[in-house]
């Protein structure tokens, strides 16, 4: 996989995968090249805007890491690790668990740790996957690298090429002057840099502080009346501020700070972003016996941990429609507080004709995204998951069962619809080319309805299955 | 005392045993009193002339499954699909299949799934619905209700204005008293043979068990159409249509 952008009337990749790579592609090889070395090669588009913003969140996101991080564009984020090493049990085991957890989220990753800023780029994009320099060597160790690891550009990594310079190393010994007359200030810049002669400044993300409000108190709280009428107040509050910053909370987490020192949070979402204190600290207090308050409670903050813009509106024209869903946001906030996240949804119709695939889950207040369910062919108001194997007898191949077998009961099929034909979607799963399934809509003799189905795996051997029942 | 006081008395003295049969009811919704069957027979039988509105019915499976309850799920969605709102449908497994309540005529957008880990998050979720005025239902599939919690959703319903439902799943005490305003119980029963192979509509024994203020009854019934609303068997409720549509059938029949 490569990404292309467009360069002048060229077409190059500017980022290529780990497979890609193996392949010989290379950033800065044009598309008509890289094509002819890769036969299917698979293409996306730059989109810089976007991968200059997802870097700068993920720099944010580094933050766990330490207080000081950057997005170092194109692919790079720095983060300041002074002194906080030791959180993480050492300098190569914080790298190992920043490249391990970037790997999780399906991000490769390589990470160095130096003295200077320009040492570890150089480091993480020409040496090893995790790389930790000592304190005080990167001189020796920056030696074999090529020059390209200083932060140069293309052109001048080409021209110090034809001169013979291949590695860092090779530089050290050049006279500075000539160095500089030959190809300006930012050799010997870079140079510096990455040697710790000149102080490159790292300029940190600042990231949005969340809306916060802390009491504390003389005497330590106990009493649950005290935790309701602390987290009221604080709601309160926090919503003064939340309507200063035209935001609303989405996830609110409460933290109580014991006399002995421990930390309880306890947390609500909302559906929608929210400013209501009313239904925000109805939210919490419903949760508020998971508290235990030990010897007391000192500190109570309560953060809006997510929050969104939220512009007061304007009331509708329509002012009768009262049974507008969104009315129903502080129900399901409650119901999703109380059932749990994603336990309280809405559903949506997928395009597919196989029947557990047909609907998907979403957020209850999602608008309806117009797509429309299909209403001519009958279906079971209940569906088995997964689908219970039954015994069935059908007389010839195309027929519906004579009778079946379903949980040790044996059923005699009286009237029949069918067979409606479904084809395994081979393009989710390759084991589905052959698979198809027979759908009948039968009635027992006491006039119970099911919906059967006979898979059908290789020609001649079937399976018969009782898939859901109706109404 | 004249004749006409005393009747005059007796109409007062009806008009407030009905209210209180009804509840207090102080902040009802304006909505409208009950939702008929469309059904003369059964309409006539129900003494606000259809389901209550701001009330609780309960609805038991009577075929051999009943844990699942497929035909009571679709008699109560296709009274749902002639309320105008969102349902509120609270559930421990997720086999309600969309598709299906979207051929009963109640748009699957129209319905917020709650899908409750106990019986009392169950309830716990239904009462939070039904006080909650902008629903047009709630239903819960319960396997037991107790009186207790009954009256507790029925006060609920009567608030709000909204419709409540209970789906009995398991093998649920008919008789258990509760508070719930009308008690029903819906089963398959064999439907009328096509003159082609193929299957018709369903049909469903429908039994009003219990029903304040009513008497109970029973009735036979093809399933919901595709706007929700059951119908009378042809053969019941119009013989010579019924033949003459079976001739017409046969002819096409012969003819193909």
């Amino acid at each position: 996989m490569a990404v292309v952008a467009a360069e002048g009337n060229r077409q190059v990749l500017t980022a290529v995968n780990e497979e890609a790579e193996a392949a010989g592609l290379a950033p800065g090889m044009t598309l008509t090249h890289a094509q002819a070395l890769v036969r299917n090669l698979v293409l996306a588009p730059a989109e810089p805007l976007v991968e200059q913003r997802d870097l700068a969140r993920l720099a944010a996101a580094c933050l766990r890491y330490s207080p000081w991080t950057r997005a170092c564009p194109p692919d790079g984020i720095w983060i300041d690790a002074t002194g906080v090493a030791h959180l993480f049990g050492g300098e190569a085991a914080m790298l190992d668990r920043i490249v391990a957890r970037l790997g999780k989220a399906g991000l490769a990753a390589r990470a160095a740790i130096a003295d200077t800023p320009g040492a570890a780029w150089a480091f993480s994009h020409h040496g090893k996957t995790v790389s930790v320099i000592p304190p005080g060597l990167p001189a020796p160790m920056l030696k074999d690298l090529p020059v390209a690891a200083l932060r140069l550009p293309p052109a001048t990594v080409e021209a110090l090429r034809r001169l013979g310079f291949g590695r860092v190393g090779e530089l050290y010994e050049v006279p500075r002057g000539t160095m500089a007359r030959r190809f300006g200030p930012e050799v010997l810049e870079r140079l510096d840099q990455a040697l710790g002669h000149l102080f490159e400044p790292l300029d940190p993300v600042a990231p949005p502080p969340p809306i916060q409000r802390r009491l504390a108190f003389a005497e330590p709280i106990s009493q649950p009346e005290d935790f309701r009428r602390a987290t009221e107040d604080l709601t309160v509050l926090l919503c003064h501020d939340l309507e200063a910053a035209g935001a609303g909370a989405r996830l609110l987490i409460l933290a109580v700070l014991g006399v002995d020192g421990g930390t309880q949070r306890i947390m609500a979402g909302t559906a929608q972003a929210s400013r209501d204190p009313l239904h925000l600290s109805r939210l919490l207090v419903e949760k508020l016996d998971r508290i235990d308050p030990g010897f007391g409670v000192e500190i109570v903050t309560l953060t809006a941990w997510r929050s969104e813009s939220l512009l007061p509106r304007q009331s509708d024209l329509h002012a009768g429609r009262e049974k507008e869903p969104s009315g129903l946001a502080p129900l399901i906030d409650r119901l999703a507080n109380r059932l749990g996240e994603g336990r309280v949804y809405g559903l949506a119709p997928v395009q597919s004709d196989v029947p557990e695939r047909s609907v998907r889950r979403r957020p209850p207040l999602a608008p309806a995204d117009g797509a429309d369910w299909p209403r001519d062919v009958p279906r079971p108001v209940r569906l088995l998951f997964p689908a219970e194997p039954i015994e069935a007898m059908a007389l010839l191949p195309d027929h519906p069962p004579m009778f079946f077998v379903w949980r040790r009961e044996r059923h005699v099929v009286k009237r029949a619809d069918g067979p409606e034909r479904v084809f395994g979607e081979w393009w989710r799963r390759p084991e589905e080319v052959r698979a198809t399934r027979d759908y009948f809509h039968v009635e027992d003799e006491a006039g119970a309805r099911f919906w059967l189905y006979r898979e059908g795996l290789s020609a001649g051997s079937y399976r018969w299955y009782l898939h859901g029942l109706f109404g | 005392m004249s004749v006409t006081d005393r009747q005059a008395a007796i109409e007062a003295l009806r008009l407030r045993v009905k209210g209180l049969e009804r509840g207090a009811g102080q902040g009802r919704s304006d909505r409208g009193e009950a939702l008929p069957f469309g059904i003369g027979q059964i309409d006539v039988a129900l003494p606000e002339g259809g389901m209550v509105r701001a009330a609780l019915h309960e609805v038991f499976d009577g075929n051999p499954y009943p844990n699942h309850g497929a035909v009571a799920a679709a008699w109560i969605g296709g009274i749902a699909a002639r309320l105008d709102g969102v349902v509120l449908w609270c559930l421990r497994g997720a086999e309600l299949h969309g598709p299906a309540l979207a051929c009963l005529g109640l748009n699957p957008a129209r319905l917020i799934l709650a899908q409750a880990r106990s019986e009392a998050e169950i309830l716990w979720s239904m009462e939070e619905g039904l006080r909650h005025p902008g629903l047009a239902a709630v239903v819960g599939e319960l396997t037991k209700l107790d009186l207790t919690p009954s009256r507790r959703l029925q006060l609920a319903a009567e608030t709000s204005g909204v419709t409540g439902f209970v789906l009995h799943r398991g093998d649920a005490e008919i008789d258990r008293p509760n508070a719930a305003m009308s008690r029903w119980r819906v089963s398959s029963l064999p439907s009328t043979p096509l003159p082609v192979p193929g299957i018709g509509r369903a049909r469903w024994h429908m039994e009003l068990l219990r029903c304040r203020g009513g008497k109970p009854a029973a009735w036979i019934v093809e399933s919901c159409d595709e706007t929700g609303h059951l119908h009378l068997p042809a053969e019941l409720a119009d013989r010579s249509a019924a033949s003459r549509a079976g001739s017409e059938r046969s002819k096409a029949a012969a003819a193909g």
